[in-house]
């Protein structure tokens, strides 16, 4: 059996790998697709340890995961569709004031 | 080298370009098709972890659902070149990456560490380790132990749908 040591290296990596995104991208629409990406690295680390401790909550909490990134996709994605539609923008550095 | 290892190197390295394409493709159709790719290979990784039904629905929700509804929201508001002034400027984004690379760091180093601590509390579990769970299994605990929580996802869910039709239909409004 593979060690749980690489599968939570390998999800620290992918969740760097996010912030750094979130960090480096203006583009509203990329910074959630890191956004999603750290939830998935954040699932990886769940279902590792759920196997190192042969427990089955570890995978139901993935499920748990990803119901909730999926409603905060739909609204996200809702959000920037209507701020495109007010700003012509999705650029985070030039949608700066909270008035809409 | 088992079979095992070079799987999980093909999916883990398959991931991990995936996610650098992520945020280094300048045009976002091929970021999301990137991330596609990235969360594929997740999948692969969640069969090699033994966990079958997480594999498939992050396939199908993920891949499947989410995915298309951002490559929807892209086309639909037709971002090409509005992408190419993207990113940061370079000191700035220098700084990130540093910061970037100390938090990869933090984590490996806390990854390998608590495996060493623990690793002998964990040996008495060791023997049940290799098990995989069935989706009845999961259901039933779904179900018994964890009512309340998916009942409140549940709520979640319902609440983010009306959020939805509220900001589309508020949107419609002041146009009209």
């Amino acid at each position: 059996m593979l060690s749980i040591e690489y599968y939570l290296i390998l999800s620290a990596l992918l969740f760097t790998i996010g912030v750094i995104g979130v960090l480096i991208r203006r583009n509203a629409i990329i910074i959630f697709m890191c956004i999603e990406l750290m939830l998935n690295a954040a699932n990886l680390a769940f279902v590792a340890i759920s196997k190192n401790l042969g427990q089955a909550e570890g995978q139901l909490f993935v499920f748990f995961v990803m119901a909730v990134a999926a409603a905060e996709v739909a609204i996200g994605l809702a959000i920037i569709v209507s701020v495109f539609k007010h700003r012509e923008t999705i650029n985070v550095d030039e949608i700066n004031s909270l008035k809409g | 080298m088992s079979v095992e290892h070079i799987l999980f190197f093909i999916f883990g390295g398959v991931s991990l370009i995936g996610a650098v394409s992520v945020i280094t493709f300048r045009h976002p159709i091929y970021s999301a098709l990137a991330l596609i790719v990235t969360f594929f290979s997740q999948a692969g990784l969640f069969v090699l972890l033994g966990a079958h039904f997480v594999a498939a629905v992050q396939v199908i929700v993920y891949a499947g659902a989410i995915m298309v509804l951002f490559l929807f929201v892209i086309m639909l508001l037709n971002l090409g070149t509005l992408s190419l002034k993207g990113a940061l400027s370079g000191k700035l984004k220098g700084f990130a990456i540093i910061l970037g690379i100390l938090l990869a760091i933090e984590g490996v180093y806390i990854a390998v560490t608590t495996l060493d601590n623990t690793d002998t509390a964990l040996a008495s579990s060791q023997v049940a380790a290799d098990t995989t769970y069935s989706i009845s299994e999961l259901g039933e605990l779904l179900f018994t132990d964890y009512l309340l929580p998916f009942e409140v996802t549940s709520i979640i869910l319902l609440a983010a749908l009306i959020g939805v039709i509220v900001l589309v239909k508020r949107g419609n409004q002041t146009e009209n």
